[in-house]
């Protein structure tokens, strides 16, 4: 049961830098961004190439599907997604919707329709036993990275000018521009940053999650349930969110089989209604 | 005389602010009562409690001696109490006619019916369009809400008001933000407005304040400060110091 | 005060025109009825057209009409599929006008379910609650497959002459005159509800909730109302899709209908009732010219016609997509407005 545990961790903390990117970019620019898990793929296909078709060491993909997918997000943000900040949620979701519609079919062409998959260097493949609880070693990689960048987040958000910043700009973007921060700016960099950690979640998760060209319509539920049972106020939000999101759809899926992702749907309907703004976001004022 | 709406002890506090403080009003029947007070005194919170928009932390609210705390905004309206609000808070996609045909038929109990057509029945129509004609806004009948000149979005909003038959009616400051040539209308419509509607006015105009009320509350900090006659509060030091006082602020 | 009897005429007068029959409206419907007999080689194509515009009309009058975003509104297409479907194989109803009504009538428990879901949040939740709707949806329909042949679809289905007399064909005449009659009897309806004072009070609550129930209107009431009853247009057409096909599967519940679905009222442009009819016709054109030229990336072109429309702004593209129209009215509104200030002077 205790394997259940760590393998519903390494899923819920996988999901949590996945779905941290759209989590800041709705609470701080109000872009609902369908097409998130786009830039999670687009981190996957890039380690897929890099490790499978180009022998590039996996250890040393995984930064360089970060800063591929930061680079990916700067420039679309700068050329596309400025235009839709200032139109309602419903533009910005058929804009985003076309998005993903238009990365699914290129990547369909580009790199064909079926699963695809990296890779993994052999010291990370197989598990051992710690006191009776099998720890698969990518797994417990995912646990490590994810953690240590969850860490590092939270540091850049509470000891960095730009940390503070970016709250401060997130709390009211309006006030924060008449205190003279560059709003604009820490939207791009915020914006590539996300699009980064969710193309770096991609890499690591392609092994777990499976990688084909419809996982920004597969996973693009879960992210958003990430982001709405958790709030957009705060990290730790979306990081329990996810933890409690991993386990339970570990743990439902060993259990419960017959009903899979059905109670997860459920449990986001039920948390929707009785607290629109999340579980576990502070009472938004706005 | 009898109150026909009463506020007993309300208070509303939130984020640590006490919005309303301990305030017990009445309005009395056929009343021209006007409510005046610096600027975050909490005047349109008290407007927002009385009309459900937000509830009270304690206290209740009685309209005609009945108890309508728990009720929902619009279950408020039907019984009577409407109000204005101080920023325009209009039908932008709707004309006037629209709008206003809209209010008098749904205060007829005629707002479910889903097969006749808008404007079918002549004697609802009859008294659409005499309202309209009241607040001067039959030149713009057909004009889009959000493209109307600002004075006469002021008169749609105390039109549509007026459409609902209010027995208790609320003006949060009617003329705010009216270019000084087009005050006159909303003063004149004001001034018109039928004796058995019971008025509770917001004003900061303080002309129209004193030309139009009968009686006056003053609101300072979320409690009521004094009550009295127009003569009794313009002769009130305390409510002097008030005003005089936040001018001293500004210099 | 009594009023001027000139004003009084011309506000009615105004009124009346607003829901009065417009000339394009008739030779629309003369056209689509004229297609039965005049374009038999695709009655095929037509049926889709035809019942895919009832979905996109029912879309219309949530999302035009009560301002509600839904991503899920095929939970009750497929709800309504899955009925026809099921109730012509077991053979339970053999009469499909009859079994169109009860799957409309299924759809529609649905629809008042679930219509407390979209009462309160932002536009983001109710994306959300709508969207997770239709996935547990298709989750039941998939976990589920004893009954509804699970992902194969529901194989077996056959469904009886419609009134007894009309058989179902292989080249869609019988479909397109069904789905037309009952595409036309629903938008007649739905057409007197939107110049109703209930359509009025609907319209009001989107512009502005806070003042609908200033002035007395349950918002809640009304949107639960305008919901349910979308809800069941949109069964009926899933129920036209099972028994034109005679086949229903998963992908009724799929999010790629619902976001298809959004896409076609987006481009014939909501809120005023023909939009889901006119874009069912142009997606489905659209759809045949762009399969042709590329099969499998199909998907891409609808995602730049979406980006493109966004970025060139709905409202922008209204205005070009309706001009006839815009200038009809702008004639009757200058006439009107010169009548009524001349019956001003005269009092």
């Amino acid at each position: 049961m205790l394997t259940i545990l760590f393998d519903g961790i390494a899923y819920g903390m996988l999901l949590f830098v996945l779905a941290c990117g759209l989590a800041v970019t709705l609470g701080l620019m109000n872009l609902v961004n369908l097409a998130h898990g786009s830039f999670a793929m687009a981190g996957g296909y890039i380690t897929v190439i890099l490790v499978n078709h180009l022998g590039v060491p996996f250890f040393a993909s995984l930064p360089l599907a970060f800063l591929a997918s930061a680079a990916i997000g700067f420039i679309f943000e700068r050329t596309l997604y400025v235009h839709v900040y200032r139109k309602s949620h419903l533009d910005q979701v058929l804009f985003t919707i076309g998005l993903v519609f238009m990365s699914i079919a290129s990547i369909d062409y580009i790199m064909g329709s079926g699963q695809v998959f990296v890779q993994v260097p052999s010291v990370l493949q197989g598990k051992f036993d710690v006191l009776g609880i099998s720890i698969g070693r990518y797994r417990l990689l995912i646990i490590v990275t994810c953690g240590l960048l969850t860490v590092a987040l939270q540091f850049i958000l509470t000891y960095t000018r730009f940390g503070s910043r970016l709250r401060a700009a997130v709390d009211d973007s309006r006030v924060a521009r008449g205190l003279g921060i560059n709003v604009n700016r820490i939207f791009a960099y915020t914006f590539a940053f996300g699009s980064g950690l969710a193309g770096l979640g991609g890499a690591l998760g392609a092994e777990i999650l499976g990688l084909d060209p419809t996982f920004p319509l597969k996973f693009m539920i879960y992210f958003l349930i990430v982001v709405t049972v958790g709030g957009t106020s705060s990290i730790t939000g979306p990081f329990l969110a996810s933890l409690v999101l991993g386990i339970g759809d570990v743990a439902g899926k060993y259990y419960a089989p017959t009903l899979g992702s059905f109670v997860i749907y459920t449990i986001m309907i039920v948390v929707l209604i009785l607290r629109p703004q999340g579980l576990f976001a502070r009472a938004a004022s706005r | 005389m009898p109150a026909v709406l009463e506020t007993i002890s309300l208070v509303k506090q939130y984020n640590g602010i006490t919005a309303a403080d301990d305030v017990s009003l009445k309005i009395e029947k056929g009343a021209r009562h006007a409510l005046i007070g610096p600027n975050g005194a909490g005047k349109t919170t008290l407007i927002n409690l009385l009309t459900g928009v937000s509830r009270p932390t304690s206290g209740s609210i009685l309209l005609d001696g009945e108890d309508i705390s728990k009720l929902s905004t619009h279950k408020r309206a039907k019984r009577g109490v409407v109000r204005t609000f101080q920023i325009n808070q209009l039908f932008n996609d709707l004309t006037p006619l629209e709008t206003i045909g809209l209010a008098v038929s749904e205060r007829r109990g005629q707002g479910l019916d889903w097969w006749r057509i808008v404007g079918s029945r002549r004697d609802l129509m009859s008294e659409v369009v005499e309202i309209l004609e009241r607040f001067h806004l039959t030149d713009v009948i057909d004009r889009r809400t959000a493209v109307l000149p600002y004075g006469k979005q002021r008169l749609l909003e105390i039109a549509v008001a007026i459409a609902c038959r209010p027995r208790v009616l609320l003006l949060d400051e009617p003329a705010a933000g009216v270019p000084e040539d087009e005050r006159h209308e909303i003063l004149a419509v004001v001034g018109a407005l039928p004796n058995d509607v019971s008025v509770l006015l917001i004003e900061h105009d303080m002309d129209l304040v004193f030309s139009f009320a009968d009686r006056i509350s003053v609101l300072v900090n979320g409690a009521l400060l004094t009550e009295g006659t127009p003569e009794e509060v313009a002769g009130d030091a305390r409510v002097k110091a008030v005003y005089l006082g936040e001018e001293l602020a500004d210099v | 005060m009594i009023p001027s009897p000139a004003a009084v005429h011309t506000a009615t007068e105004w009124l009346a025109t607003r829901a009065r029959w417009h000339p394009l409206e008739m030779a629309f419907w003369l056209a689509a009825f004229a297609a039965i007999y005049l374009l038999p080689d695709r009655h095929l194509i037509l049926t889709e057209i035809a019942w895919l515009g009832l979905f996109a009309l029912s879309l219309d009058l949530i999302l035009g009409y009560a301002g509600i975003i839904s991503l899920g509104h095929a939970a009750f297409f497929g709800v309504g599929a899955y009925t026809a479907a099921l109730l012509a194989k077991h053979e339970i109803i053999n009469e499909p006008a009859v079994a169109l009504l009860v799957s409309g009538f299924a759809a529609m428990a649905l629809g008042f379910v679930t219509s407390f879901l979209v009462l309160r949040g932002s536009d983001l939740t109710r994306l959300m609650v709508t969207l997770g709707v239709a996935l547990v949806l298709r989750e039941l329909a998939n976990r589920y497959g004893w009954l509804t042949g699970g992902a194969d679809g529901l194989q077996g289905v056959s469904i009886k002459p419609v009134l007894g007399m009309f058989r179902f064909d292989m080249f869609g005449h019988t479909g397109y005159a069904y789905c037309l009659a009952v595409l036309f009897i629903l938008f007649v309806i739905a057409r007197r509800v939107v110049n109703s004072p209930f359509g009025l009070s609907l319209l009001s609550v989107k512009s502005n909730p806070l003042r609908a129930s200033a002035i007395g209107i349950s918002v809640d009431a009304r949107l639960i109302a305008i919901y349910t009853v979308a809800a069941g247009y949109a069964g009926i057409a899933g129920a036209l899709l099972a028994q034109t096909t005679a086949f229903a599967s998963l992908e009724v519940f799929s999010f790629d209908r619902s976001a298809d679905l959004l896409l076609i009222l987006i481009i014939g442009g909501a809120g005023y009732l023909y939009g889901g009819l006119i874009g069912a016709i142009i997606f489905k054109f659209m759809q045949d010219y762009l399969s042709a030229l590329t099969p499998q990336y199909w998907p891409f072109w609808i995602g730049l016609v979406l980006v493109v429309i966004v970025l060139v702004g709905r409202d922008r593209m209204m205005s070009w997509a309706a001009p006839i129209r815009l200038i009809a009215e702008r004639l009757n509104w200058r006439a009107l407005a010169r009548q009524i200030i001349a019956s001003t002077k005269k009092v």
